[in-house]
């Protein structure tokens, strides 16, 4: 490789358990989420809240977008179980899939594993929490607000 | 705009694992097809291929499918739309029908799931939603399922017992297709027997017994204008309305969890383009993965109001003999899910039932038909309305 070059932004590697795309122009997600932020992103000329962050607006069709971090509770839309994984995931199990409702945008991710499932009920209201996986990989979870 | 019709359909066995290859899978469908509608690979003026193409070795299959059934040197197209690939492929063929560029067209669905290992499909699976936000966390198709199923029973009171009653109805009809992969019966009871294979947890709520399985098959549909849909049929089965629907890959686009918007979007534009309403359909097939994917669908295409889907099942509407019969040839969960084939597989069926042609499965003089095929979950909706008038 020629020292003129730039070196590849791979930093979306990191993300899950097993990661199936590393370059995005969101890629700033993975620092904040290293500083245990989550982050959504904001169309600085429509205002349109989107998560997961986009770099794009759909609406307007602007790139010029911020940074607006997830913060407060969502609330538990529905989640599942999982007693069998995809390659790759099986140390994880058993673990649940989860979708959190904010009001503004809705967030997908995994229930903290340490939660009891018998305490885990459609409707209650959860917080989004930067974690770090066994195999060094970050992710975020849901947590009981 | 002008009528078309279907003059011809066709589809192999379902199996677990075909000895052949992909494009001798596609002769299977398309030659009984074309016997079907008594014509030569001569008249076909189009084909379009319908597959998911991560099973498939071949690159651009429709292709090397075109070659060896003769289609050469007619145009081919290749479509996919997951799991409704097929349906997808109806609409498509329709447009060239309805617009005039083509006379005759030949809808080939086909997967051969085993083409590739267990290991390499077991890693696809894991890539099934949205592979930057979703699939890092680890997500399966029956997990996603599963979401839906968790908020149908926590809103509406669903019950596992409803689910299991799907797969028995799926079963009763499955051991009278000889088509189908699988052909036992399921009872209430294996779904509470903890040694039961089919109680076996998959993702909750979901268990072995509410999934359907993998499986090699092909299938075929083939359209044609009016003209030469009477010149070579005596019974064509006709296109009344034909919808389609996308919705966002990851859940955040979601705004319902308890049934499927595509499929309400699709229904709406065939409903309204065939001038019917669910109370006119005489039978239907419907897009049963999951046990669950059935019950929405009773919800989503009319047949019963939100949350009523529960009670269709119950009170035994959609047997056979029933207000509406649905899946009489035993659905997904017992024909099997060769991804690419499943939806001309249920068209095939309702042109069947239309004809009178359903042999045991046959519903009582059925004058219209509704085909309800779903990519992904909820992904992609097409639902196509089809008459014998
Ligand atoms: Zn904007």
């Amino acid at each position: 490789m020629r020292k003129s070059e730039k070196q590849e932004d791979v930093r979306f590697g990191k993300f899950g358990t097993v990661s199936f795309t590393k370059t995005t122009r969101v890629n700033d997600f993975i620092d904040y989420l290293e500083n245990g932020k989550i982050m959504a992103s904001q169309c600085k000329t429509c205002g349109q809240i989107f998560f997961p962050p986009r770099a794009d607006c759909c609406q307007c069709l602007s790139s010029d977008m911020q940074w607006h971090e997830v913060t407060g509770t969502g609330k538990l839309v529905s989640f599942s179980e999982l007693k069998f994984a995809p390659i790759g995931f099986d140390n994880d199990l058993p673990y649940s899939i989860a979708l959190l409702d904010y009001g503004d945008f809705r967030v997908f991710g995994r229930i903290d594993s340490r939660l009891d499932t018998a305490e885990v009920k459609i409707g209650m209201a959860m917080v989004t929490v930067a974690n770090t996986l066994a195999n060094g990989q970050r992710n975020y979870i849901f947590k009981k607000a | 705009m002008s009528k078309v019709g279907i003059i011809g359909v066709g589809q192999s066995k379902f199996v677990r694992k075909y000895p052949g290859s992909i494009r001798e899978l596609a002769f299977e469908g398309f030659k009984e097809a074309v016997l079907d509608a008594g014509l030569t690979v001569k008249d076909i003026s189009a084909s379009v291929l319908c597959s998911a193409p991560e099973y498939d070795k071949q690159r651009s299959p429709a292709a090397i499918v075109a070659e060896y059934l003769g289609l050469n040197p007619q145009p081919t197209f290749y479509v996919e739309t997951l799991c409704s690939s097929s349906s997808t492929g109806l609409k498509l063929a329709y447009s060239l029908v309805a617009s005039g560029v083509h006379d005759v067209v030949a809808v080939i669905g086909l997967q051969k799931m085993s083409e590739i290992s267990s290991a390499e499909s077991q890693e696809r699976m894991g890539r099934g939603g949205d592979i930057q936000w979703e699939s890092p966390f680890g997500t399966m198709m029956p997990a996603y399922y599963a979401m839906y199923a968790q908020a149908h029973m926590e809103k509406y009171g669903t019950t596992l017992e409803d689910l299991a009653a799907i797969r028995v109805k799926a079963a009763t009809y499955g051991q009278i297709n000889d088509r189908a992969v699988y052909r036992k019966s399921v009872t209430p009871q294996m779904f509470t027997d903890p040694d039961d294979m089919m109680s076996g947890p998959v993702a909750s709520p979901l268990r072995v017994g509410d999934c359907c399985a993998n499986a090699d098959g092909a299938s075929c549909i083939i359209v044609a204008n009016e003209e030469k849909a009477r010149r070579f049929s005596k019974r064509p089965i006709w296109i009344l309305g034909i919808g389609a629907a996308s919705a966002s890959v990851n859940l955040t686009g979601r705004d319902l969890f308890t049934g499927l918007r595509v499929a309400e979007q699709a229904a709406k534009q065939a409903y309204a383009m065939a001038g019917v309403g669910p109370k006119d359909i005489d039978v239907a097939e419907v897009h049963d993965c999951f046990t669950i994917a059935e019950l929405m669908a009773y919800e989503n295409l009319g047949f019963a109001k939100p949350g009523e889907g529960k009670e269709l099942i119950r009170s035994r509407e959609t047997y056979k003999e029933g207000r509406i019969p649905i899946n009489v040839d035993g659905g997904l969960l017992s024909k099997g899910h060769p991804i690419g084939a499943t939806g001309g597989s249920q068209v095939r069926t309702i042109v069947l039932q239309l004809r009178g042609e359903a042999g045991d499965m046959q519903v009582k003089n059925p004058q219209i038909g509704l085909v309800h095929n779903i990519g992904g979950v909820g992904v992609y909706g097409n639902v196509t309305i089809l008459g014998n008038q």
